[in-house]
């Protein structure tokens, strides 16, 4: 133990924070190709059997396809963000304790929990933006309008955040031992009720699921890309979207973050 | 203890109290750790130990009170504090998505040294930790004793000025313990203050320059392992056993060995027991209870060192016409200091 080493003056939390990032990206990218099959199998096979499958056989009207590729990027948005978070951060504080790394660091508790979900988001980013060449690929075309660019990108970025404070919550929420009761009791309904497969407008026929499905924040992410890309299949108005998602946005990241200070610090 | 440099740890009235319990995890508890120190928290499971060193690592909200490291308040400067301390915990939190190296490697990451800086001291702590050869490897392998190696190896890569380690050497085979005490003793030598947890005497013992007692929250007791053991009343013990002649009188020789210098009580023990022979006298035939009833065991209660006291006493029973037959010193250790100071077993 010769090499004394000298002390490090305590860094500027910004550098902490883009290191933490960087462990981030450094270990997604060793494992890039398993990154992909984990958020892209999902979207893409409800995109291939309801898009293509169902399309090709005829149980789908022709139009489908078109409607439920918005809701498709909003659900990969949506559920990538969230799986990103929530079961490495169930691990992390329930058991592996990896975190404690981090929470040492000289950064603030809540700057960690800003990482993961700037992490998070930018991760569901990368899956939704690789879902659009795939839906070319295996639709052959999609519903794309560069005019409504201004809508859709900010629509996929609450989407991405949205995950990412659903995954804060539950993250911070579910003991380890718990972790599969409670991911599917929260993932399939959120998965089915989020109007990623129907376009919301279309289920007054159906009040009563029309009112459930209003409760789930990614409704607004489909409703939202909808009006994006597909504007003439009736949809709920981009401010309303906007409005709502911001809404679900600040209440689960003060939930998340709450949650985040509790596991951190006793 | 007028030291001009500030304390490396501070604590002074710390109280912690969890939501929903009753008592007090950590009660009132107040010291100091040099800079340099080896300090030591002596305590059963659950006696606030991890608790206090969970406050001095900004891991534990106190409920009152203060804690400082290297001057700083862990509390009101949490972030700054963090840059001069590192924690090694019980069971390996290492980063299982990264090689070794590079768990080193983003560790020091996190806490701004240079990024040409951090392969070099890697490459150097993996060395000195025998861990050169394993650099590459993801740490879902190691063995308890090599993750600690790690983790100690991590924890240097800033060179904090204080280092927290909580049960160190429990769960750890014989040649790692060893292994992580000579470490530690080299830290020690390089100036960085060790503030460990443990509820194992020999380790407190063999490593800390000072021992806080704790049970129940409550800091019991503080000073050198040599002091503490010490001070347990009558802990530093001399039996002796002779065979007295025919006729000869117990009490004479007794009063003999009290008037030695340093001996503080003279007291006589039943031969069996005191012999650490088996305790039931069932066992014993009637011969030997015959002899044994002109065997003579007396124990004396030292106030200095008991192994010096071996000759005199000697003498004295060899002036009375009697030789020494056995002879069994009783140096109390700290499991002794714990059960003076709580009145029962540390486990």
């Amino acid at each position: 133990m010769s090499a004394a080493a000298p002390a490090v003056d305590a860094p500027g939390q910004g550098r902490v924070f883009l290191a933490v990032l960087r462990r981030d990206v450094y270990v997604t990218w060793g494992e890039f190709p398993v990154f992909l099959a984990q958020v892209i199998l999902q979207p893409f096979f409800l995109l291939f059997v309801f898009g293509k499958v169902l399309g090709s056989l005829g149980y789908t009207r022709a139009g489908y396809a078109n409607l439920l590729f918005p809701g498709l990027l909003a659900l990969t948005s949506v559920i990538t963000s969230m799986q990103t978070l929530a079961f490495p951060l169930v691990i992390e504080f329930g058991w592996t304790k990896e975190i404690e790394d981090r929470l040492l660091a000289p950064m603030s508790t809540g700057l960690v929990a800003a990482e993961k979900v700037l992490f998070a988001a930018l991760r569901s980013l990368i899956a939704t933006t690789i879902m659009i060449p795939i839906g070319i690929l295996v639709l052959g075309s999609v519903p794309w309008r560069w005019s409504g660019l201004p809508v859709f990108l900010p629509i996929v970025l609450l989407g991405s955040l949205l995950g990412a404070g659903l995954g804060l919550v539950l993250g911070t929420l579910v003991r380890p031992n718990r972790i599969n009761i409670v991911f599917s009791l929260v993932f399939t309904p959120l998965l089915f009720t989020g109007c990623s497969q129907y376009p919301w407008p279309s289920l007054a026929r159906l009040r009563w699921f029309q009112v459930i499905t209003a409760g789930n924040p990614m409704t607004y992410v489909s409703e939202g890309l909808r009006a994006a890309m597909i504007p003439s299949v009736p949809h709920i108005t981009p401010w309303i979207c906007f409005t709502a998602l911001l809404g679900s946005l600040v209440v689960l990241m003060a939930i998340g973050t709450r949650g985040f200070y509790r596991r951190a610090i006793d | 203890m007028a030291s001009a440099a500030p304390a490396a740890v501070s604590v002074r009235a710390l109280v912690k109290r969890y939501p929903k319990s009753s008592v007090n995890a950590v009660d009132e508890v107040s010291f100091e750790v040099r800079p340099g120190e080896v300090f030591g928290l002596l305590g059963p499971n659950g006696a606030g130990k991890t608790t206090t060193v969970g406050v001095l690592t900004t891991r534990v909200r106190p409920t009152s009170g203060s804690a400082e490291v290297a001057g700083v308040d862990v509390v009101r400067d949490p972030v700054r504090a963090r840059s001069f301390l590192a924690v090694i915990p019980q069971r390996s939190n290492l980063d299982r998505a990264l090689s070794i190296r590079n768990n080193l490697i983003f560790h020091a990451a996190y806490h701004g040294v240079p990024a040409q800086e951090r392969g070099r001291r890697a490459d150097t702590l993996l060395e000195q930790f025998g861990l050169g050869d394993r650099a590459s490897q993801k740490p879902d392998l190691f063995s308890g004793g090599q993750a600690q190696r790690v983790m100690v190896a991590r924890a240097l890569m800033h060179a904090p000025r204080v280092l927290f380690l909580d049960e160190p050497s429990t769960g750890l085979d014989p040649a790692a313990r060893l292994f992580l005490w000579e470490r530690l003793a080299e830290l020690k030598e390089r100036g960085v203050t060790l503030v460990l947890t443990t509820h194992d005497m020999d380790e407190a013992a063999a490593l800390a320059d000072r021992v806080g007692i704790m049970d129940h929250g409550k800091l019991l007791a503080l000073d050198t392992p040599e002091a503490l053991m010490r001070s347990v009343p009558g802990g530093t013990t001399l039996e002796l056993t002779t065979h007295l002649a025919d006729g000869q009188e117990a009490d004479a020789v007794v009063a003999a060995l009290g008037r030695l210098a340093e001996v503080e009580r003279v007291e006589r023990v039943d031969p069996v027991s005191a012999n650490g022979a088996s305790a039931r006298g069932s066992e014993a035939g009637p011969g030997s209870a015959e002899r044994r009833s002109r065997e003579l065991c007396v124990r004396l209660y030292v106030s200095g060192d008991a192994p010096l006291l071996v000759a005199p006493a000697a003498a004295t029973l060899a002036a009375q016409g009697l030789t020494l037959a056995a002879v069994k010193l009783g140096i109390p250790s700290l499991e002794d200091v714990f059960i003076d100071l709580t009145g029962r077993a540390l486990r």
